[in-house]
């Protein structure tokens, strides 16, 4: 019986980083998967996020604190805040190791990175529970 | 076309303006005056332009991106495909924009 996978008799690859499937970087194709994940979940929910943008377009902050403490509305923001961050995160880590070259300063910039990325998302996922606790 | 840097670029300027976004949803949860300062930033010249370009490079990254997905599944990879999806996510883009900001301004009074 021939392997399921024949022509990987081919592949330049080792046997054993075959079988993890991990590649160079240890990390396999999950960013490459989590970046496509996040980018479809964006398009998804790009028009309802439109909508709510609109809907507060010349409102008072009390306007804007109902509507973006709203179930529904606040459920929605805190799906595109997760997506969206997710996913710059990884794009900016593809940009940092593309264009920085020495590799002390690449494992700051990543560093730099996730925290900046982890800042953006608790702040904005912070103030919208607190818009919709209501205090 | 060398439209993939300009997919960079914009994801990169999207990166840093989401401090703006942070800014305006902490705003929003602090309370009035902090609301007040956010709309009156955003009301001012320099604001509009920021929310307008901030606008057009989230509207161009996106249909640049639906690109990517459309090659990711292997179609599009002849020349004239390759061509028209590049053209359709510059004129979209900017199309897309300017309509969603006619929209904003009849909905917001220019506001």
């Amino acid at each position: 019986m021939s392997p399921p996978n024949s022509n990987s008799q081919k592949s330049m690859r080792t046997p054993l980083g075959r079988v993890r499937g991990l590649g160079s970087s240890n990390s396999g194709t999950s960013d490459f998967w989590r970046q496509r994940l996040t980018a479809v979940a964006m398009i998804l929910l790009m028009i309802p996020v439109i909508v709510i943008v609109m809907s507060l377009l010349g409102r008072n902050q009390a306007g804007a604190a109902q509507i973006l403490g709203s179930p529904l509305v606040a459920i929605v923001m805190l799906l595109f805040i997760v997506a969206s961050v997710w996913h710059m995160k990884i794009g900016m880590q593809v940009v940092l190791e593309d264009y920085v070259h020495d590799e002390k300063i690449k494992l700051v910039a990543i560093m730099a990175n996730n925290f900046f990325s982890a800042a953006v998302a608790l702040a904005s996922i912070y103030a919208i529970l607190k818009l919709s606790s209501g205090v | 076309m060398a439209l993939s840097i300009v997919h960079r670029a914009t994801g990169v300027a999207l990166y840093f303006g989401t401090l703006l976004l942070v800014w305006w949803l902490i705003a929003a949860a602090s309370g009035p005056a902090a609301y007040a300062h956010v709309q009156a930033f955003t009301g001012s010249i320099l604001g509009r332009l920021i929310a307008f370009g901030y606008t057009w490079a989230l509207i161009h990254h996106m249909l640049s991106g639906v690109r990517h997905l459309v090659w990711d599944l292997g179609y599009g990879f002849k020349a004239s495909e390759r061509e028209w999806l590049t053209w359709a996510a510059l004129i979209g883009g900017i199309g897309l924009t300017v309509l969603l900001w006619i929209i904003a301004y009849v909905i917001g009074g220019g506001r």
